[in-house]
């Protein structure tokens, strides 16, 4: 049985301007210990998955379908059944280490609390179990700087810090949204080497959103593209890198700059994300896809398991592509 | 031929769209905000009232109603048989005739003292801003230094010295607002200084104070205007406040808040009203400048756009 | 810590020199003041003047003369209208009226208006926000000496159950209408203040971090949003202090409480300069004091301000 179980998920906000859709449809399962990518630009609805997972959406945010943490169903669950999971079971890494800590109470505070809450630890143990977390996540001199505040960190310090709070009760399912968007790129290698040393040593499985593509290639069993809110191409990583079937994904894969590439100008896909407070009709992608015919724009295409662990939503076949 | 406009069939000559300026940009968000909108219009009756109010008024401001003196309570409540629409006050005068006098005095100074606060504030906040550099330290250290000056009690002390007339109380009242007003202008003048068309500007040789004028104060205004527009009930309340005390504007003059407060100090007697009209015209007032006020900042903030 | 308030204080001594100067220069001028000679005084009161001031003086050694009084020994010198009675004397008479319902008020208005601002964020759009929001615009147009004859319209013209005015030695009858009266528009603003820093906070990053931990929405409120969000407030709490003791002079007065604004009001109206000086540099004093505590108090929570 997997971990983690989401079904058909959508979610839908109340804006002054109508219901906006930001995410439809969406369904992957991650094993223990695995780790699976969410892969998407910005405004893909890829943070919004992550958020209705844990129960953090934004109050005028609506949530259906099936979320099942090793098999009991925690979507809609009250905050108090919520609070149960979060941090204890399952921790989640921000994707701004500069403003997801609070500037206003010392790292040993916020980070004490959580042993505090889930394991009654008393204060002392819990400074003390801290002090060896940041120890794991390669903080230097941890026990003194452990009394320190978020803005006497750097900022690849404080996503490490950000980091070893999320581990401190041993969750089993870490999400990680961005961890290294707002990071140096020279900070962006350590941090997610030091992602998947914690991964061996805790054994917990990872749910890693980004749109950094790179990142995605050496960690990651799996893949998930999002676009436009819905699923456009899953399968394993190596598979889906190696012979990606939807242009989405080639064009993504296709914008990764190389440094062999001899071309002067950066690849990208033409066009904008969809806004989705109008999506189009049919397939999200249709408006920028270069293969796109009257079908791709009038109907969605349905996610198509091709083979046991890959699929595509598309209506055009392989070699139709361009 | 080819350099002629594209003219449709009908001779209708297509103009390109125009981009809206912020100023347009914003008299639209601001016609959209309603409560912005009415309050402008109560606020155009107000003045109205204070303009036309001595040809409305049946009675001047100075004549004595012998006939209700004696019995204020119960004669000189509002009637228009009498001619007294808002009753008459403790000596027996007309109070419409009171409140259109107080009114016009109050209104102006607010409006004068903002102006005055504006002006001033403007002027020194953009030449600290400006200059920048020691000037702009030992200028804004003054400022601290006069911020923690009891105002209040200063004017009231400027008042008795020197009598109390109504421009001292005007330029007094302006003088009191001036320092929040330099602080925020030299704020916004010393971002837009580092603004890239500031220093293309300076890179090609413009003038000092061409680059003031052409660049500088235009975009100020937004935040000049706001802030005009909520420092006027301020000066109001200020004014108000010094003739509650008595130590405002002298009889026969009158203002809202002296008004106010003899209405105050004739309640055991009963005569309510002459505490209600004043006080409505006051609070009324007050809330259209807030809402005025509120109404330009949604409209010129930029932070919205 | 002990080098910034030091500091601070430092910087306070040429506020209070110009304010003491401009005082007594203004005092000086003054047409028909003491200085001058058209105003008969009692002979009592005028060898009280001369007593102090040394008027054949030059003007600079007077004026060092009372800057020295005031500093070394809080002395303000002799009324110029009553002949038997010292600045000193006045003040300690009134100030500690107006320092007991002023202190209540105040702290009536923080609580209140924190708790209210509070109630709002936590709910907001539900009609105890419109309450709270509704109840704050409104106290914007009703300054003290508004609220302070509606007040007495309302508790004893028509219900009878409060005495309009006086002090009585402080007993909570007499105080009661003074404190909501000073206390309602500092608590509106208060509040509204709070609500949008609150609500600002709640909005962040790091209380969806909180979140994220599993704690309780109490927790989260007392352990993570409160601190941040108090900050614009203790920045406001030095403006409404200047507000509030100003307002007291209209409480005092409406009230007739006996406080040191009454005697502000009436030495105004007398020309009894030494005692207007007295009282607005003491009132200046204050508020450097509370300037610096508040400044204190605001870098004693926020931690990237470095004392």
């Amino acid at each position: 049985m997997s971990l983690l179980e989401v079904k058909n998920l959508s979610v839908e906000f109340d804006t002054p301007d109508g219901p906006v859709r930001a995410v439809q449809d969406v369904s992957f399962s991650l094993g223990e210990q695995k780790t699976l990518a969410i892969v998407g630009e910005s405004g893909s609805g890829k943070s919004q998955t992550a958020f209705s997972i844990m129960g953090l959406l934004a109050s005028n945010g609506r949530v259906t379908g099936s979320v099942k943490f090793d098999g009991t169903e925690i979507l809609n669950a009250s905050e108090k059944v919520m609070n149960t999971y979060r941090a204890a079971q399952i921790a989640m890494i921000f994707q701004d280490p500069m403003t997801s800590l609070n500037p206003f109470v010392r790292v040993s505070k916020q980070m004490a609390e959580v042993l505090m809450l889930h394991k009654g630890l008393s204060k002392t143990d819990a400074i003390k179990d801290s002090i060896r977390m940041l120890d794991a996540v390669k903080i230097p001199d941890p026990a003194r700087r452990v009394h320190m505040y978020p803005h006497e960190f750097s900022g690849g310090m404080r996503q490490r810090v950000m980091i070893a709070m999320s581990l401190l009760c041993h969750p089993r399912l870490v999400i990680a949204d961005e961890p290294t968007t707002a990071l140096d790129v020279t900070v962006q290698a350590q941090i997610m080497d030091l992602l998947s040393d914690l991964q061996n040593d805790f054994g917990m499985s990872i749910v890693l959103i980004t749109h950094d593509l790179g990142v995605v290639k050496g960690s990651c069993e799996n893949t998930l593209v999002l676009y436009g809110g819905r699923v456009m191409e899953t399968g394993p990583t190596s598979e889906l890198f190696a012979e990606p079937t939807h242009p989405y994904t080639r064009g993504l894969l296709h914008a990764v700059p190389r440094l062999e590439s001899n071309e002067a100008k950066l690849a990208t896909i033409p066009g904008n994300p969809p806004n989705m407070q109008h999506p189009p009709k049919g397939c999200a992608f249709s408006p920028r896809c270069g293969s796109a015919n009257d079908r791709c724009v009038a109907t969605k295409p349905e996610l198509d398991w091709f083979s046991a662990d890959r699929s595509r939503a598309c209506h055009l076949s392989q070699e139709e592509l361009v | 031929m080819s350099d002629t406009a594209i003219a449709a069939p009908d001779g209708h000559v297509e103009t390109p769209t125009k981009g809206r300026s912020l100023w347009q940009d914003a008299r639209r968000r601001f016609l959209q905000n309603r409560a912005a909108v009415i309050s402008l219009f109560v606020l155009g009756l107000v003045c109205l009232v204070a303009v036309l109010g001595p040809f409305l008024a049946a009675w001047s401001n100075e004549e004595v109603d012998w006939s209700v003196l004696g019995d204020i309570a119960t004669l000189g409540a509002p009637s228009f048989e009498n001619g007294h629409y808002f009753g008459v006050d403790e000596l027996g005068r007309d109070l419409f005739a009171r409140v259109v006098q107080g009114t016009q005095v109050s209104l102006m100074v607010g409006i004068v003292g903002s102006l005055i606060a504006v002006t001033f504030g403007t002027l020194y906040g953009a030449t600290a801003g400006y200059v920048g550099g020691r000037t702009d330290n030992i200028m804004m250290r003054l400022v601290d230094i006069l911020m923690s000056i009891p105002y209040m009690f200063v004017l009231i002390l400027l008042l008795v010295v020197f009598g109390r007339s109504m421009w001292l109380m005007f330029v007094g009242v302006g003088l009191i607002s001036w320092l929040e007003m330099s602080r925020i202008v030299r704020g916004q003048t010393l971002a837009l200084k580092s603004k890239e068309y500031v220093e293309a500007a300076l890179a090609i040789g413009v003038k000092h104070h061409v680059i003031v004028i052409r660049h500088i104060i235009p975009n100020l205004l937004g935040v000049i205007v706001i802030y005009a527009t909520l420092l006027v009930p301020q000066m109001i309340l200020t004014e108000s406040f010094i003739s509650f005390l008595g130590l405002g504007v002298q009889e026969p003059n009158t203002s809202w808040g002296a008004l106010i407060s003899e209405g105050a100090s004739t309640l055991q007697y009963g005569t309510y009203w002459q505490l209600f009209f004043p006080l409505a015209f006051f609070i009324v007032t007050l809330f259209c400048f807030f809402f005025i006020g509120d109404g330009l900042r949604d409209a010129l903030d930029p932070k919205d756009r | 810590m002990t080098e910034f308030i030091i500091r601070r204080l430092l910087a306070a001594i040429p506020t209070l020199l110009i304010l003491i100067i401009f005082s007594f220069l203004l005092m000086h001028s003054a047409p028909g003041g003491p200085f001058s000679s058209d105003r008969p005084l009692p002979p009592e009161v005028l060898a009280n003047i001369e007593a102090k001031y040394h008027l054949d003086d030059p003007l600079p050694l007077q004026i060092w003369n009372y800057v020295v009084g005031v500093v070394t020994q809080f002395d303000f010198g002799p009324s110029f209208q009553y002949k038997d009675r010292t600045v000193n004397e006045i003040i300690a008479q009134g100030f500690p009226v107006t320092l007991t319902y002023g202190t209540i008020a105040f702290v009536v208005a923080v609580v209140c208006g924190c708790a209210l601002g509070i109630t709002a964020a936590l709910n907001q759009n539900s009609w105890l926000d419109y309450f709270a929001v509704g109840i704050s615009i409104g106290a914007q147009v009703l300054p003290n000496f508004v609220m302070a004859p509606i007040l007495v319209l309302i508790f004893t013209l028509w219900l009878g159950w409060l005495p309009g005015g006086g002090w009585n030695g402080g007993q909570w009858q007499y105080m009661v209408m003074p404190v909501i009266a000073l206390s309602t528009s500092f608590m509106a603003s208060i509040a509204r203040i709070m609500r949008s820093s609150l609500l600002e906070v709640m909005h962040s990053n790091f209380i969806r971090t909180a979140r994220a931990k599993g704690l309780s929405a109490r927790a989260i409120l007392f352990q993570h949003a409160l601190k941040p969000a108090m900050l614009p407030v203790i920045s406001y709490l030095g403006p409404t202090f200047v507000i509030m003791i100003t307002g007291s002079v209209v409480i005092d007065l409406y009230f007739t409480t006996g406080g040191i604004g009454q005697a502000f009001v009436n030495s105004a109206l007398n020309r009894d300069y030494s005692v207007m000086m007295g009282i607005t540099i003491l009132i200046g004093c204050l508020t450097i004091l509370f300037n610096l505590i508040v400044d204190i108090l605001y870098a004693w929570i926020d931690p990237k301000i470095k004392l």
